[in-house]
Formats: C-alpha cells, structure tokens, sequence
C-alpha cells in the first residue's frame, strides 16, 4: 500500500461546495447474470463535491462509477447526470458522455495517436471544434498537467505517470462538469504516484466535481468532501472524512480501515 | 549516501561502471556465423550438408535453365536439334522459346493484338492508383515510372536489334512520363489527398479502358485471358474483400442479434465451401436461377465469388484483430463520447488492421494464387492457357517450362505483397513504440 500523502497541504475539503446537484442515483441495482453486483445505491453528488469511493476488491465500486457514464448498463433504480436521465436512449448516452469525463486505471490513451492528437480527438470530432481551437485548448491543459513539452510524442514513450496526467488533461479538453476517476494510481510506481495525485488536487481546487475510486486515503483525507465505503456492491458508510477516519460506525469500516492503515 | 548506512549495509557502489563493446564473437559478421550456422554440432552437420546439397544441385540447374537454354526456335523440335548441335548427344537444357513465341498470350490471353494498349494502360494506371494507397509520398510512382520508361526503352532496342518493330512513342509511355513528371513536381504528403481521388476513379477508368465502352472498342470476356485475366480477379478481389471484410468482422462483433446472425451466417457457410464449389456455382448453376436470356457476364460472376470468398477469410482475420485490442480502448473512445462510427474508424480500425497486417496479406497471397482455380471453369487464366499449347504439336512435351515462367511470375507478385507489408509493419511500429 503505497500511501503517499499529496505535497500542498492546503485545505482542499473547505471549498464551497454548490446546492445543485450534480449527479444522482436513486435505487440503483446491477446485476452480471445471477451475480447481484449493485444493490440499491443511493449517492447524490452536488456540483463541486469531491467524493472518494473505497472499499475491498469486487465491492462493486468501480461499476458503480462506470455506470454513471453507462460504460456499465444498470438494469434499476435512476441516474440522473446535469438533468439528464439515462436510459437506452443512445443520444442522452452520448450527451451525457460528453459531459463526464472519464480516468482509467490503465489510462487508455490511443497508442497510435500523439499525446495532442489525444487529446484533441474529442473536441473536434465530438465537438466540431476547429483544429486551431483544440490544439490550442490541449496545449494549455497539457501546461496544467506540465508536460507541455511532450505535445508531439506517442504514448508509449512517455512513464506511466506521464501517460496518466496526459489522460487527465485529455478528458479536461472536453471541458467536463464531473470527472470520474477509477483508481488511477492502482497501476502506477511508488514514484509516479505523487505527480498524479498532486495533478488531482490541483483539479480539486478548480471546484471541479470529482468522483475518484482510489486507495490513496491521504489523498481522501486531503481532498474528499464525503468518504463512501462500500462492500458487497452496497454502500455501507458515507461520511466526511474527518470522522469516516477517526471514528468509522459500522464494523465493516473498522476492519477495512484497520488492514489499509496498518502499515 | 551516509556512513552509518555503509556500514550497516555489505555492499555500495562507488562508481558508475562504463559501457563496454561486446566481445567479437556475439557481434559483426563472426557472430552472426557462429549464433545462426554454427551454434552447436548438430546446427553445424545441417549447415555443412546443406551446403553440399546446394554445390551439388545449383549448376545443374544453373546449365539446364541458362547455359543450354534456347530463347528462339520454332518449335520444341528445333530445340532439341540446337541443344544436341551446341551441346552434344544427350544433353537438355531449357527451351524457353515457347515463353518467348507465346508471351503476348500469356500476358494478355485472346485480348486483341491491336488492342493491348489498352491493359497496359489500365496497368501503369493501376500503379498511380496504388501508391498514394500504400505510401505516404508520391515518389515511389516516380521511380515506378523511371523504371517502366527505361524497361521499356530496353525492350525497344531489342526489338531494333532482333529486326522486330519497336513501338516507343505509345499511350503507355505518356501516361508513364505525365504521372511520372506529376509525381516527381507534386508529390509531397500533402498532396495526397489528391492522389487518393485518382484512386477513386480507377475502378472506372480500368473498366472503361479493358471491356470499352465511351468510344472504345468493346472487348468480350472472354477474350480476356493470361496474367491480364489473373491481375483483374486479383486486384479486384483483394480491393473489394478488405472493406467487405471489415464490415462483416464489425458486423459479427456486434450487439444487434440480427446483423450478427447474418454475417456469422455469411462466414461460416462460405467458409465451408470450397472456393471450386462457388466457381462451378458462378460459372454453371446461376444460370438456373437468372431469368433465360440473361447474360450476366462469367468474369464479373467470377469476381463476385472471389470477392465473397477472400471477405470471409478476411472478416476473420479482421475479428481477431479488433478482439487483440485491450477493451480499455473501446472504452476510452466511448468515455469521449465518440459514436460508434467515429470511434471504429478513429481509434479502433486502425489499431486492429494494424495488428492483422501480417493476415491480412496472407488473405491477399492466398487469394491472388487462388484465382489459378479458374481455369478449372475453362477460364483462360495462365494455367487454363497451358492446355491448349501442350496439346499443340509444335510445343507439345514441355512441361516444365511453363510450370516455372507461370510460378515465377507469380511468386514476383506474392513476393512484392509479402516485403511490402514488412515495409509497413516497421514504418508503423516506428510512429508507435508501445
């Protein structure tokens, strides 16, 4: 368990979180062919809120966030994105995607694509931005990430560190309301861990609303408006950080705690 | 590094160590001898008896095709009377006379003699079509052109030596000198769109230009014949059946049941057919099921076997492409919000081709010697065009000689294919090192 806490020790969890709701799951149930994966998920999600999801291996919490931008199908209970209800119906899909951007543990970048042409995919092709606009957008976040300098190389050649910051500025060039993050640092180094956590609380405090699936429980402590944990595709405990840590309620909490903070 | 530490731990390097060369015999062309010949006793006894069997093979066969090898007689008869003369009593040599007196036919079957302008044309245009395709400037069709230009002057000067007449000037040498020229002034990246356009119009030109048609003299079918009748099937077939393929391969991967179960269907039953079955079927049993007095052109039904046929493969070849690719790059694409189309051909496509490089060019070879099946049709491809000449009584008892022009021709083709998608492989791992 790599636990490595962020360098800015700013207060990340005191910024204004809105009254609008940004996302929302109503009685929520998954199933993979007899398997019960979610079980009656509530989760509301204001606009800026930043919520950390943990919980042991198959707890069902990266389906949980897969299902907010329909990569996973739900077969009950309501998502509602900025509004938008998801159904089958392919176009609220696509809206909705456009909107939510996505980090993957495995970061995904399109090997045969440059790092700006990564990056600049999207927008033009989904957005119909001009060129010009889009390198012009990427450049900038590629700055934010800093790695500017890496515009014109391929995936391949850049660390797994590198690859995920690209991966992060990739999905901003949509210019997403919610970014979701499914364990990010799972696949990394010790060493590149801290570049892309500390890309992540530079994201928080844009105010952007962040669901993040981690481990990285300095990261929770530092970051989260709320901790979700959850076990056995439930939500078991839901709480703010400070007290999550300090005093977990449900005994499924303390003994998960208890293994991640042991060492 | 502290001292407490140096002491509590056995061992710290003090220095960085420098790169060294590698020993001679792990490098240069010693090593590769010793790693690829002579790497252990049993690879060495290979090594020596191989060589023994070339040094004992090679100049018999080095005197039978070249030293005794007779380029101009009349017939097989006057062969063997120079061979005999030249090389005494019992000597054989190569009569590849039958190659030089037959060569039109084998290149352009029972297609008019005046007309053949025609073919070669549609050739030279083949080639302009085909660059922009497979590279990524235009400067290889300059060098394909210089090299047509100076092969042909070649030939010109044989024939002025030898006392035939030499055609220089013709439509083939112009369009070789203006696409040349073009190449050579706008051939950079850029233009290649350009290009691509030409390729699009081919198909028409090259229609136009073999069966006439808009002012041409219209040539039947069946006259069509040779390498002529090969390199149509061929190219053809290996243009049609990449984009069928890929449809069917996205088709069967796909979630709509009905689209799936159609083209599952398609594959798995032409897959399972020999492709004999679907020439007799083109070239016999469709006449059953069209209206009577149809007439629904045996070449064109031929090429829509072909095509059927090499798509099948292809789609399947395709499929395991698109399913090598890890599935975090399907998912990338829709977390972008792609629709499907823009993420098939954005990011998927050309990953997944990339991948079957090597199976689809395999498609392509196996489908280029497979177009010899129609001379079983009584198609006059370059084998159905060896029955009549083995059976005429000038030529009649070569063999051999036939056997070896048709499949060096051939292997010239398959060959090109087979570097060329090496080509590709490198340049694209090049643009892309995982």
């Amino acid at each position: 368990m790599a636990n490595v806490a962020p360098t800015s020790e700013a207060p990340v969890g005191a910024m204004s979180v809105s009254n609008e709701t940004a996302i929302q799951i109503v009685g929520m149930n998954k199933w993979y062919g007899e398997f019960h994966v979610l079980k009656n998920v509530d989760l509301t999600v204001k606009k800026g809120e930043r919520i950390v999801v943990c919980g042991p291996s198959g707890s069902g919490k990266s389906t949980l966030i897969r299902c907010i931008n329909a990569l996973e199908k739900h077969q009950s209970g309501k998502i509602i994105v900025d509004g938008i209800e998801l159904t089958s119906d392919l176009k609220k899909i696509d809206e909705i995607r456009k909107d939510v951007g996505m980090v993957f543990q495995h970061f995904n970048l399109f090997p045969h694509l440059t790092i700006l042409e990564n990056c600049t995919l999207a927008p033009i092709w989904v957005k119909k931005m001009p060129k010009k606009k889009a390198n012009e957008i990427a450049m900038e976040y590629l700055s934010r990430v800093k790695i500017p300098e890496q515009a014109n190389k391929y995936p391949g050649q850049l660390s797994g560190g590198q690859q995920q910051r690209v991966a992060i500025a990739r999905s901003l060039c949509m210019n997403p309301s919610v970014m979701l993050f499914d364990e990010p640092t799972s696949a990394l180094d010790p060493e590149m861990i801290k570049e892309v956590l500390d890309t992540m609380v530079d994201l928080a405090q844009t105010g952007m609303t962040m669901i993040c699936v981690t481990h990285e429980m300095g990261f929770a402590r530092q970051v989260a408006n709320r901790v979700v944990f959850m076990d056995q595709g439930q939500i078991v405990e839901s709480n703010a950080p400070e007290p999550f840590f300090l005093n977990p309620q449900h005994e499924r909490t303390k003994l998960f705690l208890s293994q991640i903070l042991a060492h | 590094m502290s001292d407490t530490h140096a002491e509590t731990v056995a061992y710290v390097a003090k220095t960085q160590y420098d790169p060294q060369p590698p020993p001679v015999a792990s490098s240069g062309v010693l090593g590769w001898l010793t790693q690829n010949l002579f790497s252990s006793i049993s690879n060495t006894i290979v090594t020596v008896l191989a060589i023994a069997l070339i040094i004992y093979m090679l100049p018999g066969m080095i005197e039978w095709a070249v030293l005794h090898s007779v380029w101009n007689a009349e017939s097989i008869r006057e062969c063997r009377e120079i061979i005999t003369n030249a090389f005494g009593e019992g000597a054989t040599g190569a009569c590849w006379a039958v190659i030089h007196e037959r060569f039109g036919q084998f290149m352009y079957g029972y297609y008019p003699p005046s007309l053949r302008w025609r073919p070669d044309l549609a050739a030279v245009l083949l080639i302009v079509a085909m660059v922009p395709v497979l590279f990524r400037t235009m400067r290889p069709l300059a060098v394909a052109m210089g090299v047509l230009l100076a092969a042909k002057a070649l030939f010109a000067v044989y024939a002025e030596l030898t006392g035939g007449n030499a055609e220089l000037v013709g439509p083939t040498t112009i369009a070789a000198v203006i696409f040349g020229v073009l190449a050579l002034v706008f051939g950079s990246e850029k233009t290649r769109p350009y290009w691509l356009w030409l390729t699009f119009a081919y198909p028409v030109a090259a229609y136009f230009l073999l069966w006439g048609g808009l002012g041409l003299e219209t040539v039947e079918s069946s006259r069509f014949g040779g390498f002529l009748l090969t390199a149509v099937i061929g190219v053809t077939g290996i243009a049609g059946s990449l984009p069928l393929g890929i449809l069917l391969a996205l088709g069967r991967r796909s979630n709509l049941p009905i689209l799936k179960a159609i083209c599952t269907i398609f594959i798995e039953f032409i897959r399972g057919v020999p492709l004999i079955t679907l020439l007799f079927v083109a070239s016999t049993l469709l006449n059953y099921f069209l209206p009577p007095g149809t007439n629904f052109n045996i070449v064109l039904r031929v090429l829509i076997m072909v095509t059927l046929f090499a798509s099948a493969y292809m789609a399947e070849v395709i499929r395991g492409g698109l399913a090598a690719l890890p599935k975090g790059q399907y998912e990338a694409a829709d977390a972008l919000g792609l629709d499907y189309w823009q993420s098939m051909r954005l990011i998927i496509l050309p990953q997944a081709l990339k991948i079957s490089i090597p199976g689809i060019v395999n498609t392509f070879i196996g489908l280029f010697k497979d177009t010899t099946l129609v001379s079983i049709i009584a198609l006059q491809d370059p084998l159905g065009l060896m029955k009549p000449i083995l059976s005429n009584s000038t030529w009649n008892g070569i063999v051999w000689e036939l056997y070896i022009f048709i499949a060096f021709m051939f292997f010239i083709c398959c060959f090109a294919m087979s570097r060329y998608s090496m080509f590709l492989e490198t340049r694209l791992r090049a643009a892309d090192r995982r």
